[in-house]
């Protein structure tokens, strides 16, 4: 493999995806109105209801609409990295798949590629949406628009990479709608996206552990401390590892099966 | 066997030796056995037929050879390069058209082209100059524009073949590449990849059910439930069988009484 091929690859993967993503407005808008409808109904509704504590990233005093921003920034994410692994198993059914996958390239690397490609649509996606919010009153420090570029590189590739897990996983579309209700709205609710974990734990101690061990919480959270400029070491050691074993797990999951038991062999790694 | 940096094998170093080595192989579905030690064997420039009835193991043939699926025993070498220990090199000298459509439906024929120019590393102004080239041996230059879910299902097929072209590879692979379409374009795409080993002195491995897409110099590798049956020229197999052609002979051949029965 050499640099400039490897290169050229990635970049005909973006702009494959990026066309894709361009092509399907309704895709873009729904992934714009889905955050905005929690942000400006629910959030709006919940504002008096929900007292938010003063506490870490937070200094001062802030609105609910502000508090739910990064969970909502974090729920686009993870409907991205679950569309791109529908449109995974779409490109498996449809055929294309064996295009990228019989490329002269190490599979590891294809994979990996095309997660950062769907990566680069979420963030798109982020802003759009934080231009949105902005305009709605729902405002992050400036410099928290730049200070959360590269956590939302990361949190994006553990979420993609969730989704590719679960495409390798699924073998047939009509299956993928199911796994992924069973997927987002638990990982959503069960998370500090919506409520700060404090409250939840007044509420119910097994529910506050199930968020605390739910990898999108600390997605969540570092997300979060980002926005104001921090990094919390907690949150990002948990989501790189998350996103170490996730996409193991898929890149083996996209490994050339062996034909037969037990005399099958695996490729050779690359 | 030299590979120089890009994995690319040179011409001058394959020739004399098989683009296309199977030996051996065998692969199963869980318990269902769909190869017993199947081998063949692609030299440069000559057309290999793979004859076989729907079921008989084509497909997952070029599962194995395309490194999509590891063979339980024996082994594919493309150019000399195992697909098991060097599948990156080993596919860069192949160019493949699956039997399932494999195109992008949402993107231009353009679009199509230039993302598989970029999987295969191709420069952007090379990759304009092949695939006009390509599209224009194959009449769609003036669909280069067009999304390829308004092309009709021969322009489609020929396109996925133009794709399989552009990076000029020395090895190709067709999986009946003339399923569903009419009898003149089936002509006309058999007649153009004769021309390309005879011309371009390109391996080709084309497999098909239909043996009236075979002529008599082709080397036919008859495959039937997942056995190689007869490895032979086309005429020889008429010959050997007495039938009045190579339809004729297959159906001797593994049909209802034929020693494979």
């Amino acid at each position: 493999m050499t640099a400039l091929h490897a290169l050229r690859a990635f970049e005909g993967i973006a702009r494959r995806e990026l066309l894709r993503f361009v092509q399907q407005r309704g895709r873009f808008l729904s992934a714009l109105v889905r955050p905005l409808l929690w942000l400006l109904v629910f959030a709006v509704g919940f504002r008096s209801i929900m007292d938010v504590p003063i506490q870490p990233p937070y200094e001062t005093y802030i609105t609910y609409e502000v508090y739910v921003l990064p969970g909502l920034v974090g729920m686009i994410q993870l409907f991205n990295g679950m569309q791109s692994s529908l449109s995974m198993v779409y490109d498996r059914e449809m055929g294309s798949m064996r295009v990228l996958l019989t490329t002269p390239l190490p599979r590891w690397y294809l994979l990996v590629s095309r997660l950062l490609a769907s990566v680069v649509v979420s963030i798109a996606q982020v802003y759009a949406f934080l231009l949105v919010a902005w305009i709605f009153g729902a405002r992050l420090p400036w410099y928290g628009y730049l200070a959360a570029v590269p956590a939302l590189l990361v949190t994006g590739l553990m979420l993609g990479a969730t989704g590719m897990l679960l495409s390798s996983a699924i073998k047939q579309l009509e299956n993928f709608a199911g796994v992924m209700n069973f997927v987002i709205f638990p990982a959503f609710f069960l998370s500090s996206a919506l409520y700060p974990l404090s409250h939840m734990r007044d509420s119910s101690v097994p529910l506050y552990w199930l968020c605390q061990i739910n990898p999108f919480t600390h997605a969540v959270e570092l997300l979060r401390f980002a926005f104001y400029g921090q990094i919390s070491w907690q949150a990002l050691g948990i989501v790189l590892c998350a996103l170490a074993v996730f996409l193991g797990a898929a890149v083996l999951g996209y490994r050339p099966r062996g034909g037969g038991s037990p005399a099958g062999r695996p490729a050779a790694p690359e | 066997m030299n590979v120089d940096s890009a994995g690319e094998v040179s011409g001058e170093e394959i020739s004399g030796e098989a683009l296309l080595s199977v030996e051996g192989v065998s692969f199963a579905y869980a318990q269902r056995k769909v190869l017993t030690s199947v081998s063949l064997t692609v030299p440069r420039g000559g057309f290999v037929a793979l004859l076989g009835a729907n079921g008989a193991g084509k497909t997952t043939l070029f599962s194995l050879i395309t490194g999509l699926q590891v063979a339980r025993d024996g082994d594919v070498r493309i150019a000399g390069l195992s697909i098991r220990d060097r599948r990156a090199q080993a596919l860069g000298s192949l160019g493949v058209v699956f039997q399932q459509p494999t195109l992008d439906l949402d993107l231009t024929v353009a679009q199509n082209l230039s993302y598989f120019a970029a999987l295969r590393g191709l420069a952007p102004k090379v990759a304009r100059e092949r695939g006009g080239e390509v599209l224009a041996q194959l009449d769609l230059v003036d669909r280069r524009a067009d999304k390829v879910r308004a092309l009709s299902g021969g322009q489609r097929r020929r396109l996925e073949i133009a794709r399989a072209l552009l990076h000029e590879p020395s090895l190709l692979l067709l999986d009946e590449p003339t399923v569903g379409l009419d009898i003149p374009t089936r002509r006309a795409l058999v007649d153009y990849v004769h021309g390309l080993t005879a011309d371009r002195k390109i391996g080709v491995l084309w497999a098909t059910h239909l043996a009236d897409e075979i002529e008599g110099e082709d080397e036919v590798v008859v495959l039937h439930e997942g056995r190689v049956l007869r490895d032979a020229k086309a005429k020889a197999l008429v010959a050997e069988t007495g039938a009045m052609d190579l339809e004729r002979a297959f159906s001797e051949l593994t049909g209802p009484g034929s020693a494979a029965a």
